[in-house]
């Protein structure tokens, strides 16, 4: 305990010292956070250097191992760590894939080389990574899929085309699922590899949604050239890895459900429709809908915590699921309930919310939150199958 | 998902679990449901109850209790709601002992509660007069007179009614129905005159009816506390009353969900089994989620109603105990339909035990406001 508090006073000290003013209680979310990279774009000037200074003490990924440059903080002091930060009003330093994904997988299925090599850059926000998983035939069926890498002795070859790839035309690294074997059952023949996004033959498209511009892409590989010692794991190991990492995908997306808050849409309602004498909203079904959202907002929040708690349980894929399920179905009807409180209006493309939300391209947005990472219905078949025995 | 209890709390769901499953599970209740009007529940099984500590759960030690809180007496009804058991704990102990504990001056404290603890003494809570529940419209009067207080009135929904010794009566003192202030709770016994005792069968096979007052007369100290009861200290009765049975609810969403889960795997039709269908695997998991939802929230609640005063957890004990027994009702709605329903025509016969729980869910929906009366409630807190 006393030691908790030694950490705590040095973390106030240094944290004061060393977050710039101008980052100070700025209400970030999360698509406006740093994302480093070999050609950055901070949306603040300050952005970089914060990051910078966060990262010197491996306090962008706490919990990571000193050795591989992260904090080594326990999760007590990480928690302390979080805690000074929200006091001070101190922004997340640094978004990444690779430390929300990449890391853990690294982390556990990496060889001493690797680990070496891509940690320490990714605590620093020097790479940033994308994800190749989907392909045009392979979305829930992801382990269907049949983007080829050829053995060439001492490399791969690599041949086929990716889609849904988050940021692909921003991004210096992908990490992605490959063929490496078509002769064995589909998930038995998938190798997880790494290469760089400026070797020759790799060429990323941005795809449009209904939402408008996305960071989504698709991406083309022709003859692209990936050592093998870029391949993270055996030959063969892919599905296991990519399993083990979609868990952490799904718990990052469900993350969204996490800041719902009921409150504020109710305060819209009453600006907008009035109340009666009693106080009540001058809108009883839509009263009704968002005291049935608050509630299960807040128990989406404590199951989100107590999810926390028990990550060491046997269950964790079923409880990534469930989280996810539910959480990106609660950020859909949160969307909806916008729209039923503004009306026509959130229906047009330039209006903006008071906090400067895009009301018509979010909403439209919110319908993938339900695809993207595993299906709803996917969810409901790993429930069923890992936690139910059906 | 588990709920994240502590080791005591742990012993305590198994000891529970393990003695109501042999002592007051269906066998029990089948009996018990054909013979409700001549006795509420079973004296002796109330005996063995009181014997192993249950009644004085969530008082404190320096009370005689085990110092357990409404976490550690929510634990236990979570476990009546699985076993369908009947026992007064609902009316003796979670409203009954709550009230005396809120409302009762240091002596009246000091004399009731261990005889709830000992079991000498069984009490049943009468508050409601209409179909509904709404705790500030009560006509129910309590007039002053030279001797002490004269009582007119009905009230209905009472628990346990043939059994109980005594009632503790909500009454209006001043104001009209449906005014905040004004009310008291007075303590009569079910053998004083001019009080008239009816019982209403339920569905749930409950010992459960009304009494109607007529022209009571009571001494000066039949008035829990001696004064009238703030409205802000029976809005904390109501809270800790249904985050109780929001627990109890929870048992019976737990309950019917293990029993349908077994029945998928056990039932086949076109030459598999019916749980290896995805448009029931589905219906499961949806549920197997709720669950979990329902059961953050109750747990919550019953956190809040033990937190520090005027720490953050308990200024929210209002609303987490509306959202709790509201989504504890929804999610038992869903289980009840959903077990009758996946069990198909087996599951609408009375010989079939899945249909039983149903009709326990609905009269706990009801008792002290449904998911409608809750909603509504959480608005009015949240603002809106």
């Amino acid at each position: 305990m006393q030691e908790l508090d030694v950490f705590r006073a040095d973390a106030r000290h240094w944290l004061e010292a060393n977050c710039p003013p101008s980052l100070h209680g700025a209400a970030v979310s999360i698509g406006d956070l740093y994302t480093g990279g070999r050609n950055p774009k901070p949306l603040h000037p300050d952005q970089p250097a914060w990051c910078a200074a966060m990262a010197s003490r491996g306090w962008t990924v706490p919990e990571w191992p000193a050795e591989y440059g992260g904090g080594g903080l326990s999760r007590e002091q990480s928690a302390v760590l979080r805690e000074e930060m929200r006091r001070l009003g101190a922004p997340s330093p640094l978004f990444s894939f690779g430390i929300s994904m990449l890391g853990p997988v690294l982390l556990r299925f990496g060889s001493e080389a690797q680990k070496r090599r891509f940690l320490p850059e990714i605590v620093r926000g020097e790479i940033r990574w994308c994800q190749g998983y989907s392909e045009p035939n392979s979305g829930s069926d992801l382990a269907s899929l049949i983007t080829r890498a050829e053995d060439r002795g001492d490399h791969y070859l690599v041949n086929g085309q990716k889609i849904w790839t988050s940021y692909g035309d921003e991004a210096d690294w992908m990490f992605c699922l490959v063929r490496t074997n078509m002769s064995v059952p589909k998930h038995e023949g998938i190798s997880f590899v790494l290469f760089d996004m400026r070797t020759s033959g790799v060429t990323a498209r941005p795809i449009k949604l209904i939402s408008g511009a996305s960071p989504f892409c698709e991406v083309f590989f022709e003859n692209v050239r990936v050592e093998k010692a870029h391949r993270v794991g055996e030959e063969g190991q892919g599905w296991a890895i990519a399993t083990y990492l979609l868990s952490h995908e799904r718990e990052m997306i469900s993350g969204l459900g996490s800041q719902i808050n009921g409150k504020a849409l109710a305060q819209r309602a009453l600006e907008i429709f009035g109340s009666d004498v009693d106080g009540k909203l001058r809108n009883g079904a839509l009263r009704h809908s968002l005291a049935r959202f608050e509630l299960d907002s807040v128990a989406f929040r404590i199951t989100l915590a107590q999810a926390a708690r028990a990550r060491n349980a046997a269950d964790l894929g079923a409880m990534a699921s469930a989280v996810k399920y539910f959480g990106t179905e609660l950020n859909k009807r949160r969307n909806e309930l916008h729209l039923d409180i503004e009306g026509a209006t959130a229906l047009q493309w330039d209006a903006r919310g008071p906090a400067g939300e895009a009301w018509a391209s979010d909403w439209l947005r919110s319908k993938g939150n339900s695809i993207e990472g595993g299906t709803s219905e996917i969810q409901l078949n790993i429930i069923a199958k890992r936690a139910l025995g059906l | 998902m588990p709920l994240l209890l502590t080791e005591e709390q742990e012993m305590l769901r198994r000891s529970a679990t393990d003695f109501l499953a042999d002592r007051a599970s269906l066998v029990q209740f089948r009996v018990w449901r054909e013979r409700t009007h001549e006795q509420a529940f079973d004296p002796e099984l109330w005996r063995e109850i009181v014997g192993m500590g249950w009644p004085g759960i969530a008082m404190s030690e320096s009370q005689g209790g085990a110092g357990l809180g409404f976490a550690g007496l929510g634990i236990v009804l979570e476990q009546l709601g699985r076993h369908l058991s009947i026992t007064p704990m609902n009316s003796t102990v979670l409203s009954a002992a709550t009230t005396i504990q809120l409302l009762g001056s240091a002596q009246e404290q000091a004399t009731l509660l261990p005889q709830i603890i000992e079991g000498s003494l069984t009490f049943s809570l009468a508050w409601d007069e209409r179909s509904h529940f709404d705790p500030f419209r009560v006509a129910t009067a309590a007039r002053s007179t030279a001797g002490g207080w004269l009582l007119n009135g009905c009230k209905r929904g009472i628990a346990d009614l043939s059994s109980v010794d005594q009632f503790l009566v909500v009454c209006r003192l001043t104001g009209e129905a449906g005014d905040r202030e004004g009310l008291g709770v007075f303590i009569v016994a079910r053998h004083a005159a001019r009080l008239r005792i009816e019982v209403t069968p339920m569905v749930d096979g409950r010992n459960c009816g009304e009494i109607v007052l007529d022209g009571v007369e009571l001494s000066a100290e039949a008035l829990l506390g001696g004064g009238v009861a703030s409205a802000a200290v029976l809005e904390r009765l109501a809270d800790i009353i249904n985050a109780g049975l929001a627990a109890e609810l929870l048992g019976i969403s737990e309950e019917t969900f293990s029993r349908t889960l077994r029945y998928l795997k056990e039932r086949s039709q076109f030459g598999k089994l019916i749980g290896s269908y995805q448009a029931l695997q589905h219906r499961a998991a949806n549920w197997f989620v709720e669950l979990q939802l329902a059961r953050s929230l109750v747990q919550e609640a019953l956190l809040a109603l033990d937190a520090e005063p005027g720490s953050p957890l308990a200024k929210q004990r209002s609303a987490l105990a509306s959202m709790a027994k509201a989504k504890a009702s929804q999610v038992a709605e869903l289980a009840t339909n959903e077990a009758i329903q996946m069990h198909g025509g087996i599951g609408m016969t009375d010989a079939h035990d899945i249909g039983l729980y149903i009709k326990r869910a609905r009269t706990l929906e009801q008792a002290f406001g449904d998911q409608s009366y809750h909603l509504d409630r959480l608005a009015s807190l949240a603002g809106y």
